[in-house]
C-alpha cells in the first residue's frame, strides 16, 4: 500500500468566509476525513496559515506570501494510504474544497525509500 | 481523531462573544480590530481543528487564542501604553487574571454595552440593525446582504459609514446613564423589533436564516430582560411579542418553504410553550402606566394564539386596533383594524370603513377589498385581487394573491355551474 498526498488548493485565499460558513465547511472537510479514516486509510493532516506566509525566490527576495503573485494558495493537505492512484484520486473526487470554483486537490504519492523495503 | 457533537452556531455565537469582549477591552474605536482578531480566532480553529479533532473544551481554546492574538495585538500597535495601561492602575505586567475577562457575566455585559452602541440615535437604524447582526450576533456580510435582500456593497458601505460615525462620535461602551437609559432604551427596542420582523417577514428565500434572525433577536431582548437596569415592562412586552409570533412558526411554511396564511395553518403545529412564555411575560409587562405599541401588538399577537373565531376574540382585537391607531397610525394598522372589524360585524360594516380609506396604491388594501367581496360580489374581488396582483412588489405577495384568485375562480366556476 501506497501513502498519498492531497493538496488543497484555492483559487482565492483572502477570501473570508462567515463564522457559518466556516464552520459549514469545517464539519464537511472533517466528515470527509472521517469517511477515509472508517477505511484506515487517513494517515493525517494540517492546515496551512495564510498568515505570516512567505515566498523566498531564486534570487534570495523574500516576499510576503502566498498572496500576490501566485494565484492559487494551499489550504491544506492530508496524508492517506491507497493501494492505487485511482484509489487516491477517489478521496480526492469528495473534498469539499472542490465546492468552491477554481479550487483544487493535487494527489501526489509519496516517494518510497526502495532501499528499505 | 475525537468528533464531538457540533453545537450549532458555535462559531457565529462565539465570534460575537469574543468581539464584544475585545471590544470592550479596547474602545469602541478598536472595532475592527475586534471583529479582526474574532475572525482569525476561527480561522486558527479551522486549520488546527479540521484535521486535529475538536478539542474538549472549545469554548476555552477559543479564547485563549483570541486572548493570545490579541495581546500579540497590543504589543504591535502599542496600545497597552496608551490605552490599557493606565487601566490597570500600577500594574505594568499581564496577568490571566487580569487580562481579558471571559466568564458569563461579563460576556453578557459586553454585549449588552455593545447594543446600547451600535443602536446610538447618531446611526441610522437600517444601519444599527446590520451593525448589530455583524458585531452581536456574528453573521457575515453576505448573510446580512441575503436578509435585506440587497447586495454586499450595499451591506459593506452601510457598516463602514456606521462603524466612522461610532468613532467619530466617540460613541462609549459605557452603560448608559440613569437620565438617558429611557430614551436610549427605545432605540434599542426599535432596532430590535425591526430584525425580528425582519425575520418574521423577510423575502429572503433562506428559511432557515429568517428564522436565526429572529432568535437572535429574541436572545438580545432577553439580555435586556436580565439585566435589572433595563427590565422594564415595556421590555416584557416585546419579548411577549417576540414569542407569540416565533410560536407559529413550525406552521407557517409548506415543504416547498412557502407560507402558509394564518388562515390555512395547522394549529396543532403552533409551539405552545412558546405561547406560555409569550403569556408569562406580557403579564409581567402588566405593571406601571405605561401602554405602549409593544403593549398593544402583544396583546393582539396573544388573541392571535387562539383559533377559534369568537366574539370575544374579535371585539378585543378590535379595540386593541382602535387604541394601536392612536399610537401608530400606519396602513398596515389600519387595513388590520378594518379585518378585525369585518370579523365582527360582517362585510358591510367593514366595506364603509375600508373605502374612506381608499389606499389605491397599496396591494394589501385591494386584498382586503377583495376578502370583503369574495361572498357577495366574487366578480367584483376578482378584479381587485388583479389589481393587487399588478401592484404587488415581492414575489411572496404575487404567489399568496395568485392562490387566492386560483381559489376564487374555482368557486365562481362551482357557482355557475349550480346555476345551470
Amino acid at each position: 500500500m501506497d501513502e498519498f498526498l492531497l493538496i488543497m488548493r484555492h483559487e482565492d485565499g483572502s477570501k473570508i468566509a462567515s463564522p457559518e460558513q466556516m464552520q459549514a465547511w469545517m464539519k464537511q472537510t472533517m466528515d470527509w476525513i472521517s469517511t477515509i479514516a472508517a477505511q484506515n486509510k487517513f494517515v493525517g493532516g494540517t492546515g496551512l496559515p495564510m498568515q505570516d506566509a512567505c515566498v523566498v525566490k531564486s534570487n534570495k527576495m523574500v516576499t510576503n506570501g502566498p498572496f500576490g503573485d501566485i494565484k492559487e494558495t494551499i489550504g491544506g493537505f492530508i496524508k492517506v494510504r491507497a493501494e492505487t492512484m485511482e484509489e487516491a484520486v477517489g478521496f480526492a473526487m469528495g473534498c469539499p474544497v472542490l465546492q468552491g470554483e477554481g479550487n483544487s486537490v493535487e494527489v501526489r504519492k509519496i516517494a518510497q525509500d526502495h532501499g528499505n523495503s | 481523531m475525537k468528533y464531538q457533537e457540533w453545537v450549532p452556531h458555535l462559531f457565529r455565537t462565539e465570534f460575537a462573544r469574543i468581539t464584544a469582549v475585545l471590544c470592550n477591552r479596547f474602545g469602541i474605536d478598536q472595532i475592527e480590530a475586534a471583529e479582526d482578531l474574532a475572525s482569525d480566532t476561527f480561522v486558527a480553529a479551522l486549520e488546527s481543528w479540521t484535521y486535529q479533532g475538536i478539542p474538549e473544551n472549545p469554548r476555552a481554546w477559543l479564547y485563549a487564542v483570541a486572548k493570545n492574538k490579541a495581546k500579540n495585538y497590543i504589543k504591535r500597535h502599542h496600545l497597552f501604553l496608551q490605552k490599557i495601561a493606565p487601566q490597570l492602575q500600577g500594574s505594568d505586567e499581564w496577568s490571566d487574571e487580569t487580562d481579558f475577562d471571559w466568564s458569563a457575566e461579563n460576556i453578557m455585559d459586553s454585549q449588552l454595552q455593545m447594543l446600547f452602541a451600535l443602536c446610538h440615535p447618531s446611526i441610522p437604524v437600517q444601519s444599527q440593525v446590520a451593525l448589530s447582526l455583524r458585531i452581536l450576533c456574528g453573521f457575515g456580510i453576505e448573510e446580512i446582504a441575503n436578509a435585506f435582500l440587497t447586495n454586499k456593497e450595499t451591506i459593506n458601505k452601510r457598516l463602514l459609514r456606521a462603524k466612522e460615525k461610532l468613532k467619530s462620535e466617540k460613541v462609549s461602551l459605557k452603560f448608559p446613564g440613569v437620565e438617558s437609559i429611557n430614551g436610549r432604551l427605545g432605540t434599542v427596542m426599535i432596532t430590535l423589533y425591526l430584525l425580528f420582523n425582519e425575520g418574521y417577514s423577510s423575502e429572503s428565500v433562506d428559511g432557515v436564516l429568517r428564522e436565526d434572525l429572529c432568535h437572535e433577536a429574541m436572545r438580545l431582548t432577553y439580555l435586556l430582560i436580565e439585566n435589572d437596569r433595563c427590565s422594564r415592562p415595556v421590555v416584557h412586552a416585546l419579548y411577549a411579542l417576540m414569542c407569540f409570533q416565533a410560536s407559529r412558526f413550525p406552521a407557517r411554511k409548506n415543504d416547498l418553504g412557502e407560507i402558509i396564511l394564518y388562515d390555512d395553518q395547522d394549529h396543532s403545529l403552533w409551539d405552545q410553550s412558546m405561547i406560555f412564555k409569550g403569556m408569562f411575560h406580557l403579564h409581567r409587562s402588566a405593571s406601571g402606566d405605561d401602554l405602549s405599541k409593544y403593549h398593544l401588538e402583544a396583546s393582539i399577537a396573544y388573541w392571535h394564539t387562539i383559533k377559534e373565531d369568537s366574539f370575544l376574540k374579535w371585539s378585543n382585537i378590535l379595540n386593541l386596533y382602535d387604541q394601536l391607531l392612536n399610537i401608530d397610525h400606519s396602513p398596515v394598522v389600519a387595513l388590520n383594524r378594518i379585518y378585525a372589524l369585518y370579523k365582527l360585524k360582517g362585510s358591510q360594516a367593514a366595506l364603509e370603513e375600508a373605502e374612506k380609506l381608499s389606499m389605491t396604491k397599496n396591494h394589501f388594501y385591494f386584498v382586503l377589498l377583495a376578502e370583503l367581496n369574495h361572498e357577495a360580489a366574487p366578480l367584483i374581488a376578482k378584479q381587485y385581487l388583479l389589481k393587487a396582483y399588478n401592484l404587488a412588489k415581492t414575489q411572496t405577495d404575487k404567489i399568496q394573491i395568485e392562490k387566492k384568485l386560483s381559489r376564487l375562480t374555482n368557486s365562481i366556476a362551482v357557482g355557475a355551474q349550480h346555476d345551470h
